[in-house]
């Protein structure tokens, strides 16, 4: 049993904007190009040219169908660690490792404490921690904290990959605890909500949901009218003749 | 413990660099051309990102690109020159020397040059060094070249350039700042994937309304405003019908009509003469307009002139013509083209075709944008301010891979000029050197008499015919191009027919070939229609002589792909990040509306492979041939600092060269310039690109901008800077027209005359596609790439195929309950040519009569250094196997190219199949080819 740190002040955590994720999973491949090489790595690969590969993401695109009595649409969901205030992968990990930092809130995990026991993806609501079968420990988003106060990182680039690679600039990177940062009054003024805030987990991270789509019928504004060639035609002399 | 004390915080504390050098270059992941940053480590690239200072991506990066690390580290990456040793298509080589590589294509090669160029026929897929390829092909002497464009898009670049003088894509895009209002035509969800995506965001955070009208409803479409689920091949005929309503309604911008395109130009009516819908002329060949207030004929150009748009004009010499826009506008006016007549083909209800072209006037003339900037047109007329209509329009492959794209695609552009938003604040902005003149004035090369034994033609292989005299025909109409390119069969092929290539040589018509050349396409897999049947013709022997149909097959790549089966030889290429290239304005442009740029790909690697980059091949290849462009004076070789030499020092035209900027030879000027032997150096330190604003008068209105058209003469984008007038009334296609009845001395064979007569019709229409979904085909089945696998080449990569291993047959649920298919079942998909096997996946995202899939995801067994049952193979599938390469055969026996009659595009979506449950629930999907030998030396492979 891990303990959660007190008084939340900071609370770093990513926005997403489901009203213009296109689905291209540049988020995902950014995210895991970047923590193959960053404090996080490896991130390995079974079989990579193998019958199946599968390998470690930190960040997947999800793409459903949902029905809307209108038609339905088709939504992407980018699903990653929500860096959540009452973290239940922290609280039940037996042996420390996994902790969400007193100063910014990033849930992270300490890999040399990690026994690979995958109680934390259990307790996880969202599933968003995957096991490295190689390393035997779990993975997850760190949220690129070796990105966001990386002294040999210019300051445009000291964010998490996945943001800085979006090329909808669907996902926002910032401080939630603040209500006056940039994302906090993005959720604002968009309605950002977490999924599934009965989980009790208290996720940090939020999404925009789908905007209202323009649709309704325009009103007609008829000029020529006529319905035929030749009535159009007389349009035509009408508008040139002054 | 403390948050500090913890090992992870110390390891990111003390986290090493993860590069000790970045370095900045082009990505070739696919053919978005984004500037991107390779991140190295002890020499090697360890990490890439987007640069944030590169005008195409501004930094950010799709998947593909980001994943480009897996393809540069692929174990599929040849290793060395090969002969092959077995059987042609068993995949059995051996290693051999580049010295003997070369001089084995030197002893087929030479042969041909000195006898009959034509026979070899040198086709380069997903080339981005065409102006350089074309070129080599032209000093080879064979007017047998082209690259992909035939079977990606070139209806869409062919009926743009014919008709605006620009197009979609590299060549205009929507003023994504300014624009109130977009429609997607079926987009896939790729050409110019990076930049679509930036502007998508941005106007979706505008509030701008994004309307999709696609078959299919991923990507782009499941986040428009609107999705509108076409039929396919059906858009021009919706298209059709929003002119109609335009028109009928009187929302058009008829300043802009009268000032800037043909459609007051003066059609002569003269039925059965041979200047009938020409466009009448004065003496010194300008095209008249009718002056209503004068009642007589103005030259077009007269600022003065009040030109009529409707009523017969009598001309002094007796001869009646009326204008162009009473042409078009009676034809959009058709009955077929109401709202009403076409809801049923279209799939889309007459009331939504309404609303939506009232939508379109409504924000194209009620939300009119103006930017305060004066400019001058090209006729002396100050404008106080740039006014513009903010409708814009994007599409792509999805309405130009039909028999009826051409059309389609000029009807798209019809509608833009009604509304009077081509290059318009808000509208589609060309992309400079976008605008050209119409028609280009660079003709096609290989004219029978411009084919000469040891000779280079006396121009590029691919160019711009002005009207049948610009053919590439035999005296009889016989095609003199093995692709039938530039023949009655397609006369408007600009992008040659790649597609027709292979069935062409095998078949020996119009003639048998010798070597067939080519580079990075996968015409024995997924760039091929008829897979199975293509296979076959590779390796077909020929019983009278015992050699191959197709003597000799040359192929260069970087990677194990299905196609390197069926070479003789094999020239292994580098990977991207292990050469020079140049991205040029003689080839695709990579500017923006406000700025033309080039770029320029460098090595930032070493291969350790004994391998070389193919453009450096080529030159080689071209000195050992002894091509007279290729070798110095003084002897040895003209450029022996291989492309990187060719490319700063090859000069197209005088002061003309690969690149446009740091020319001179102090690196200060603009493109046109001498050599400047530090060029690429100049381009390194500008992060591997050139970008030079236009001034700001010259922004808009491109067409008729006095300063713009003056600036790209100077930059040498364009020739002269006389206005580019937008042709709704196509007179290229009336002289094709006309000798198909009998006019002029150019005229087609009594077997294509029909053909030509209705399809090249000056004004836009739509007819069914040539294969339609009835019967027992009543499904229409297509096909997209992925986003993060846009584009086919080196697409085995270890990372995406966990996101895109295999692929599903996609169907509505009224098919899937109809046939008793659910989500998972496998299903046996027939169309009128062959039958595979695949798995589907219901859902409610497409039109109702469509199964769409995933394209180029299925790979053969064996290939790509791939476990032979990799799930690519046992699950992934291709619908080409279904797709024929001809058309049914006529009532004479003769079978045309699955091609669009005016351009010889590839009719991909024209497929049309029946689904039902097959028997054998169970993988693999079928076809299945014999799996291909491990004989092909690879970095590695699992087996």
């Amino acid at each position: 049993m891990t303990s959660l740190p007190q008084g939340a002040g900071k609370k770093l955590g990513l926005v997403i904007d489901l009203d213009i994720c296109v689905g291209c999973h540049a988020c995902a491949v950014a995210c895991k190009s970047w923590n193959s090489i960053g404090a996080a790595a490896p991130l390995s690969d079974t079989t990579p040219y193998g019958p199946e590969a599968s390998g470690v993401w930190l960040n997947r695109v999800h793409t459903y169908e949902v029905e809307d009595g209108q038609g339905g649409f088709t939504l992407h969901f980018p699903r990653s660690c929500l860096h959540c205030d009452n973290a239940p992968c922290v609280t039940v990990c037996p042996t420390g490792a996994s902790y969400k930092r007193a100063r910014d809130g990033i849930v992270l995990v300490d890999e040399d404490l990690c026994i690979g026991c995958g109680l934390c993806a259990w307790a996880c609501p969202y599933g968003a921690r995957e096991l490295d079968d190689a390393t035997g420990v779990m993975k997850k988003c760190t949220l690129c904290a070796d990105r966001i106060d990386n002294g040999d990182f210019d300051e445009a680039d000291r964010v998490p990959a996945c943001v800085r690679t979006c090329p909808t600039s669907a996902r926002h990177f910032g401080d939630l605890g603040d209500p006056e940062s940039e994302v906090s009054k993005l959720v604002a003024d968009r309605g950002g909500a977490a999924p599934m805030p009965e989980s009790g987990a208290g996720p940090v991270n939020r999404y925009l949901p789908p905007r209202a789509r323009h649709a309704g019928p325009a009103p007609m504004a008829v000029g020529a009218d006529a319905g035929q060639p030749s009535g159009f035609l007389d349009w035509l002399d009408r508008v040139l003749s002054d | 413990m403390s948050d500090e004390s913890r090992r992870f915080e110390r390891r990111i504390a003390e986290m090493p660099p993860v590069a000790d050098e970045i370095v900045s270059t082009t990505c070739y992941m696919c053919a978005c051309r984004c500037g991107i940053r390779v991140h190295k480590k002890d020499g090697e690239p360890v990490y890439i990102d987007g640069d944030a200072d590169h005008p195409v991506n501004r930094g950010v990066l799709c998947a593909k690109g980001a994943a480009g690390l897996m393809n540069h580290r692929s174990p599929a990456r040849l290793t060395a020159p090969m002969r092959r040793v077995g059987r042609r298509g068993e995949n059995r080589f051996e290693a051999i020397s580049w010295d003997e590589a070369l001089d084995l294509a030197v002893s087929w090669l030479k042969p041909i040059r000195d006898e009959d160029p034509k026979k070899l026929a040198m086709f380069t897929g997903r080339d981005q060094s065409q102006a350089f390829t074309g070129w080599w092909a032209a000093q080879f002497g064979t007017p047998n070249y082209a690259a992909h464009g035939g079977f990606c898009s070139v209806n869409m670049a062919a009926a743009g350039l014919y008709t605006t003088g620009g197009s979609f894509w590299e060549f205009g895009e929507p003023d994504w700042e300014r624009t109130e209002y977009l429609v997607l035509f079926g987009v896939a969800e790729d050409h110019a994937s990076n930049p679509l995506k930036i502007g998508l965001g941005l106007l979706k955070s505008r509030g701008v309304k994004v309307l999709s009208v696609n078959p299919v409803r991923t990507g782009y479409s499941a986040i428009a405003d609107e999705w509108l689920a076409i039929t396919p091949g059906a858009d021009g005929l919706f298209v059709m019908a929003l002119c109609h309503e335009l028109l009928r309604t009187g929302r058009v911008d008829l300043d802009y009509l009268i000032r800037y395109t043909n459609a007051p130009q003066l059609v002569i009516q003269a039925p059965g003469e041979a200047d009938d819908g020409l466009l009448a002329r004065d003496e010194a060949g300008a095209p008249l307009v009718w002056d209503r207030k004068r009642r007589t004929p103005v030259a077009f150009d007269e600022p003065a002139a009040a030109p009529a748009m409707k009523g017969e004009a009598i001309l002094p010499d007796g001869r009646r013509a009326v204008p162009a826009f009473e042409l078009i506008a009676r034809r959009c006016l058709e009955d077929r083209y109401s709202p009403d007549n076409v809801a049923d083909r279209t799939g889309i209800g007459a009331d939504d075709i309404r609303r939506i072209a009232a939508e379109l006037a409504q924000a194209a003339f009620e939300r009119e944008v103006a930017v305060e900037q004066p400019w001058t047109d090209s006729w002396g007329r100050r404008h106080d301010r740039t006014v513009g209509r903010p409708v814009s329009m994007h599409a792509m492959r999805g309405v130009s891979a039909h028999s009826n794209g051409f059309h389609t695609c000029r009807a798209i552009h019809i509608l833009q000029i009604l509304l009077g938003s081509v290059d318009t604040p808000g509208g589609h902005r060309y992309r400079p050197p976008y605008p050209r003149h119409i028609p280009c004035p660079a003709k096609p090369t290989g004219k029978p008499d411009q084919i000469v034994a040891c000779q280079a033609m006396p121009g590029l292989p691919l160019g711009f015919p002005g009207g049948p005299e610009d053919l590439l025909v035999e005296p009889d109409g016989t095609p003199v191009r093995i692709d039938k390119a530039y023949s009655w069969e397609a006369p408007l092929a600009i992008h040659g027919m790649m597609h027709a290539v292979i069935a062409n040589a095998w078949k020996g018509d119009p003639y048998r070939i010798d070597t067939l050349f080519m580079f990075m396409s996968n015409m024995a897999w997924n760039s091929a229609m008829n897979t199975t049947g293509t296979a076959a013709m590779l390796t077909d022997v020929d019983p009278a002589t015992g050699d191959h149909r197709i003597p000799h097959i040359i192929y260069a790549d970087a990677y194990q792909s299905e196609m390197v089966a069926f070479a003789d030889l094999v020239l292994p290429d580098t990977t991207y990040l292990e050469r020079w290239d140049c991205i040029s304005l003689l080839d695709r442009p990579i500017g923006d509306p406000d700025a033309p740029a080039d770029a320029i790909r460098r090595p930032v690697a070493t291969p350790g492979r004994d391998v070389r980059p193919f453009q450096d091949v080529l030159l080689d290849l071209g000195h050992r041939l002894e091509f007279p462009a290729l070798c110095a004076a003084e002897g040895g070789p003209r450029y022996p600092g291989g492309y990187a030499d060719y490319i700063v020092n090859h000069l197209r035209k005088p002061a003309v060269g690969s690149l446009a900027g740091w020319r001179g030879a102090d690196g200060g000027d603009h493109g046109k310039g001498e050599v400047n032997p530090n060029q690429l150096e100049a381009y390194i330190a500008n992060g591997c690109h050139w970008r030079r604003e236009l001034g700001e008068e010259h922004r808009f209105y491109k067409f008729a901008n006095a300063g713009y058209l003056a600036e790209a003469v100077g930059l040498g984008l364009i020739d002269r800077d006389t206005p580019i007038t937008l042709q709704i009334y196509s007179e290229e296609l009336q002289k094709f027209r006309l000798a198909a009845r009998g006019h002029g001395v150019h005229r087609p064979p009594e077997r294509d005359r029909g053909r030509v007569e209705t399809y090249c019709d000056p004004l836009p229409f739509w007819y069914p596609p040539f294969e339609p979904a009835r019967g027992e085909f009543p499904l229409h089945a297509i096909t997209q790439r992925p986003m993060a696998m846009y584009h086919a080449w080196g697409s085995q990569n270890a990372w995406l195929r966990q996101i895109h291993g295999h692929n599903r047959l996609y169907i509505g649920r009224p098919v899937a309950e109809r046939e008793g298919l659910e989500d998972g079942d496998w299903a046996e998909v027939e169309s009128r040519h062959g039958r595979i096997k695949a798995r589907v996946a219901v859902t409610d995202g497409v039109n109702p009569d469509t199964v769409w899939t995933w394209n180029a995801i299925g790979k053969r067994s064996g290939a790509w250094a791939l476990s032979p049952d990799a799930v690519e193979a046992t699950h992934g599938f291709l619908l080409n196997h279904l797709i024929d390469d001809l058309l049914p055969v006529r009532e004479d026996g003769y079978r045309y190219s699955n091609s669009d009659p005016v351009t010889g595009q590839a009719a991909w979506y024209d497929l049309t199949v029946r689904v039902r449950r097959a028997e054998r629930q169970s993988a693999p999907s079928e076809p299945r080819l014999e799996t291909l030998e491990a004989g092909a030396p690879v970095v590695g492979t699992v087996r």
